[in-house]
């Protein structure tokens, strides 16, 4: 049996392999980089060697280094993880050289899937389904037109090399197609240093549906059910869950003896995933095959009650499936969002930063969580943004995703956007909630971005009572002061005036046998808690029903956070309501006419110059951070009357790019 | 009987009219509230008790002796702040544009008086166009009376100025000489000379809101310590603000109940500093892990942002808070940052409030615009300021504490209690590559040699152990303890008494 596991990866997943290697009795070793040091992984590991810069490009992805620290620990196997070098033939090769086991497949079956364009033929040759495309790889911008009006509009430009959404593009005309080739191209340079891009027919309303395959060297595989994966945002998953609401037992078993068969081809020896497009008559396509553990594989954990990692590490050291296709029954319902540093507001614009308050939802029930980060953790330009895993597991859907909701609402991140009331959102939408799901999911509902959720009047409710109580909790306390020359009114005022985001709400508010009952138009609250001031998190009972909200002071009042919408709540007298309408409204200051730098970045490019009359869609520059170049283009049509940034230059968030006339 | 308990009634209600509902409309309609309608707000419900309700003025000059309202322009009295006592005025710019009489000053010095013999603060609430013309002399007397009052009872009980309209000429000397002040966005100014005068004298081009409006005071020129989105915003965080302030300067700072455990650790306190040392961290996130609840209310935030001072509480009682902002100019100390430490460092000492400082600072800004300025006086008050504190003074070294500054910021020499260091601190002359520079000039150009005695300097100062072994710094704290061991220091230091040698009053370097 395996002794020591060397992790060759950072972050969630190798904390995630660190606590199955620790219960297997196996000691870990773990590899950081310079942005690293203080990084949980670290902390979690038996032994820890400094593999250099934080640029992957000199550390994480460095394969002598990793050998190195191999040598140094004495690891007789390595866990990969995902992205870096997971599926890396080289580097398995060079393991299986220095006989250290790999935790993952064979070096035939990473090779024969790791390439987008050879996988696919491998697949048509074993019978499995394909979607339309040019394999050959494309030369240059003429050529990608040419091929692409060939297959027909819509097509999808991809890195051959690529993965988790980076070097895609969607083209549905020449042009697009045009600039869709040079900015994959480059992506793929800058993500994989591959620069190979092909194409293929783009299928519409499309679900992300993926099989769990496990096989060991023995030659048996089995297959774990499915995850759907559907809710995605430029081809970067966002929430997945397992079961599929779309599959029934008849397809789930087609695809799954399908995608068995495609990992016997190539005597599929670890954990892997086979995915697959589902057109919603039920068609489905073989899209690729991932030869390691995936992000999102804690929901069939869930449902499956099997330890994948423990499964890779077993299947590695040669033992035999002690599990058998029987073996495996799906039981409840998981689902998983990924909560990721970015600003949902600001069109999802990446986020870096340190994380200064982090507390997460541990106690709230069903719930797992995987994350490599700590308060106090940082969230850099030079790695994947996700902050955190967050799965809940019920016996139903609409159970796990209550539970989700719950969650989220309790999930308190300060220092850094994130996309939390996003999340939030989708877990509230009518149509996530019905099961009908495709990957233009988000693209289709949210068309002009995320604004914050539109809460429906009963979760309004809750607010006007929330802000009522910790306003009392917040009077009472300061009524405790030292010096006082006359004991303040303790007796409960019965009438307020709460307003939320400008909607003003007449509230009657009494003691009740338990908690407060708050009324108004008709309706009637009871909430409880034992809130105290100071606390972020205000959790209680509505009419029975637990809730949380985030809750922040502000000069005028308070904020509110809940299932994705922030709402400013003041709670005032009648009286002061009365004279606090007589304050005049203040206009923000007008940046209609001004490009700002979305997020922290690099300007890559400024297409345009003073002077030059551009039009609405057109791209004006490029920004880069977290190793994804964004176009930001004109709003409307105008001139440009003054740049002021430069290729190379460093701006802030809101710094002023250019300025139109 | 009872109609003289209607007509004490009716002259009740058109004291409480002011100019006349025409005048509150018009204010109203500028986005202000009334001086009555503020004191609403300000103070606890049903709280006030107005004094000389029926003063008139005196004047018979340019037919203003038909000219009478009761009150006089301006509304004084008594009332409570989460049942604290505290003595209001409030002027009235609905009575003769709250021009200042002789009268009216009398009012506010009445106040003053009652404030300073039974040792309460007093709240000033400042909308007035100036001197009342038609008075002449008698007006200038008015203020000059209530300037002597603030001078005499600076140090003895809290003064607060709030500005919520016009405040120029003579006028902003009152608010000046008080310990705050707070204006209100785009409905407040302060300035000696307005507009007119200045393009008439300079030629400049200015206007109300830009040579002396809150924004212009707050970032430029310091004048005044906060700045607020109109007359609500503004009184209710007076009201947070004045829950930090001791009554007098006899009294210690009020205590509040508390939800915040004094021994709460932070553990992500101890990834705060960077490994790079010319990386900058936010000093703010240290000091809201470290107060009550993260209740830290902060004064003059946008203003020479390289010191962040403000209160906070521990264990429920006010602490003053000065700390350098490695974010802002690496947190050196400049003209600006000095005299404002100094000014809040000095208000706590008046008021026994405890000072807690956090240090990370390389050293004086240098260059001649610094100099010029005459930093070596403005950086001398921070340090005469420090010195002259009798007040419990708890410092924590977080990284930098080079130089001169060092001593500045609280050190053990300026009799600081207890002085505390993070591992990370460096306590030195100053960076290991500039004192390499001097010490080893002859080997300047040999980079080796110059990496080796960097290395060694490093080794040797770059850490808190030189300081500690001298006693200068009593304990090295884990980040993680700030909280802890703050708390703990200050409530030993909670009786701590130090007198100064008697003097009529000191010659701090102005």
């Amino acid at each position: 049996m395996i002794k020591k596991i060397l992790i060759a990866n950072r972050g969630e997943i190798a904390c995630r392999v660190i606590k199955t290697a620790r219960q297997m009795g196996i000691k870990t070793v773990a590899v950081y980089s310079e942005a690293d040091r203080d990084a949980l992984h670290v902390k979690m590991a038996d032994e820890t060697v400094f593999i250099g810069p934080a640029a992957a490009a000199e550390s994480y992805l460095v394969i002598d280094k990793i050998l190195a620290a191999i040598e140094e620990t004495g690891a007789d196997a390595v866990h990969p993880g995902y992205g870096f070098l997971s599926e890396n033939s080289t580097f398995a090769n060079a393991l299986k050289e220095k006989g250290v086991a790999f935790i993952g497949p064979n070096v035939r079956a990473i090779e024969a899937m790791g390439d987008k364009i050879e996988s696919k033929k491998l697949a048509s040759d074993a019978g499995v389904s394909t979607v339309p495309g040019y394999m050959g790889v494309i030369k240059d911008e003429a050529e990608a037109v040419n091929i692409a009006s060939d297959i027909g509009y819509p097509v999808m430009l991809k890195a051959s090399a690529g993965g988790g959404g980076k070097g895609m593009r969607i083209a549905y005309n020449d042009e697009e197609a045009a600039e869709g080739f040079t900015s994959a191209t480059n992506e793929a340079i800058s993500s994989f240093g591959d620069d190979r891009v092909f194409v293929e027919k783009f299928i519409e309303d499309p679900r992300h549906i993926e099989i769990q395959v496990l096989g060991d060297k023995h030659g048996n595989v089995i297959y774990l059910g499915e995850r759907e994966c559907s809710i995605q945002r430029r081809h970067q998953k966002v929430i997945e869950e397992a079961p599929s609401p779309f599959l029934t037992e008849e397809l789930r078993k087609q695809m799954g003896e399908q995608a068995v068969a495609l990992a016997q081809a190539v005597d599929y020896d670890s954990a892997g995933t086979v995915e697959m497009i589902v057109d919603p008559k039920g068609g489905f396509y073989f899209l690729e095959m991932n030869t390691r553990l995936q992000v999102e594989h804690p929901v069939t954990e869930l449902i499956t009650g099997v330890d994948l990692v423990e499964q890779m590490i077993r299947s590695a050291a040669g033992e035999e499936l002690s599990l058998s296709q029987d073996d495996i029954t799906l039981t409840g319902w998981a689902v998983e969002s990924r909560i990721y540093a970015e600003d949902p507001l600001r069109n999802f614009l990446p986020s870096i930063g340190r994380i200064e308050r982090y507390i997460p939802p541990t106690d709230i029930e069903g719930v797992r969580i995987d994350t490599g980060i700590e308060e106090g953790s940082e969230i850099s330009i030079f790695y994947d943004p996700m902050i955190a895993k967050l799965c809940t597991y019920a016996l139903t859907r609409d159970e796990a995703i209550a539970q989700m909701s719950l969650a989220l609402d309790a999930y308190y991140l300060r220092g850094i956007s994130h996309n939390v009331n996003f999340l939030s959102a989708v877990m509230a939408h009518p149509r996530f909630q019905s099961g009908n799901l495709s990957t233009n999911f988000i693209a289709e509902e949210y068309p002009d971005g995320f604004e914050g959720a539109d809460l429906p009047q009963a979760s309004l409710d809750t607010l006007v009572a929330v802000a009522l109580v910790a306003n009392e909790c917040e009077q009472a306390r300061a009524a405790t002061i030292s010096g006082q020359v006359s004991a303040p009114d303790f007796s409960l005022r019965e009438d307020w005036i709460v307003t939320l985001d400008g909607e003003v709400y007449e509230v009657g508010y009494k003691e009740a046998t338990a908690g407060r009952d708050v009324f108004f138009d008709g309706r009637f609250l009871n909430i409880q808690t034992n809130w105290t001031p100071g606390n972020p998190l205000f959790s209680g009972l509505i009419n029975g029903e637990p809730f949380t909200v985030e809750i922040d002071k502000t000069d005028s009042g308070l904020r509110l956070a809940y299932d994705g919408a922030s709402l400013e709540a003041l709670v005032q007298t009648p009286r002061l309501a009365e004279l606090a309408a007589y304050m005049p409204e203040k206009i923000a200051p007008d940046t209609s006419k001004m490009l700002l730098c979305p997020m922290p970045g690099l300007i890559v490019s400024v297409a345009v110059e003073e002077g030059e009359e551009v039009f609405a869609g057109q791209a004006l520059a490029v920004v880069e951070a977290m190793k994804m170049e964004n176009i930001l283009r004109a709003e409307k049509d105008a001139v440009v009357s003054k740049v002021l940034a430069a290729p190379g230059d460093s701006f802030a968030v809101d710094q002023v790019i250019m300025e139109f006339e | 009987m009872q109609n003289i308990l209607k007509e004490l009634e009716e002259r009740r209600a058109q004291a409480r009219l002011g100019g006349g509902q025409k005048r509150i409309d018009t204010q109203h309609s500028r986005g202000k509230l009334t001086a009555r309608e503020r004191i609403e707000v300000l103070l606890d419900e049903g709280s006030f008790e107005e004094y000389d309700m029926f003063v008139e003025h005196r004047n018979t000059d340019f037919g203003m002796e038909k000219n009478k309202i009761p009150g006089d322009g301006v509304v004084t009295g008594r009332g409570t702040i989460n049942g604290r006592l505290v003595f209001v005025f409030s002027q009235d710019f609905t009575v003769f544009g709250g021009a200042l009489s002789e009268t009216f000053a009398e009012k506010i010095c009445k106040v003053m008086d009652m404030a300073a013999k039974v040792g309460a603060p007093v709240i000033g609430l400042n909308d007035s166009g100036g001197a009342r013309i038609q008075e002449g002399v008698a007006s200038l007397a008015g203020y000059a009376e209530v300037f002597q009052r603030n001078i005499e009872q600076s140090g003895v009980i809290p003064q607060l100025s709030v500005i919520m309209g016009p405040c120029a000429g003579g006028a902003v000397y009152s608010p000046a000489m008080t310990d705050f002040i707070f204006m209100v966005k785009d409905t407040s100014y302060m300035f000696v000379t307005g507009p007119d005068v200045v393009k008439t004298v300079t030629q400049e081009e200015v206007t109300q809101e830009e040579l002396g409006g809150a924004i212009t005071h707050t970032t430029k020129s310091s004048v005044a310590d906060l700045a607020f989105e109109n007359d609500v915003e503004a009184l209710l965080q007076t009201r947070r603000f004045y829950d930090f302030l001791p009554l007098n300067n006899r009294e210690q700072p009020p205590v509040r109940e508390s939800f915040d455990d004094p021994d709460r650790l932070e553990m992500s306190l101890d990834t705060l500093i960077p490994d790079n040392p010319n990386k900058p961290y936010d000093m703010l996130e240290l000091i809201h892990k470290t107060v009550d609840e993260g209740d830290f209310m902060e004064v003059q935030p946008d203003f020479a942002g390289n010191l962040i001072v403000g209160f906070g509480r521990i264990e429920g009682a006010t602490v003053g808070i000065v700390a350098n902002q490695p974010m802002v100019l690496a947190g050196c100390l400049d003209i600006d940052s000095s005299r404002k430490g100094a000014r809040f460092v000095r208000f706590c000492d008046c008021f026994n409030i405890p000072i807690v400082t956090l240090v990370d600072v390389p050293g004086f800004l240098p260059g001649t615009s610094q100099e010029y300025g005459g930093i070596i006086k403005h950086g001398a008050k921070l340090l005469y300021a420090f010195g002259e504190a009798t007040v419990p003074k708890v410092t924590v070294i977080t990284r930098k504490a080079y130089g001169g500054a060092y001593d500045v910021m609280s050190s053990k020499h300026l009799r600081a209690d207890v002085n505390y260091a993070w591992p990370t601190a460096e306590i030195a002359v100053m960076g290991a590559k500039g004192a390499v520079e001097i010490i080893f000039r002859k080997d300047i150009g040999d980079e080796e040699k110059i990496a080796a005695h960097t290395k060694e300097y490093e080794d040797r100062f770059a850490n808190p152990f030189v300081a500690a072994s001298r006693g200068f710094i009593d304990e090295v704290i884990m980040p993680h303890s700030t909280r802890k061991r703050v708390s703990s220091a200050l409530r030993i230091l909670k009786n701590k008494d130090v007198q100064m040698p008697w003097k009529k009053h000191d010659n701090l370097p102005l």
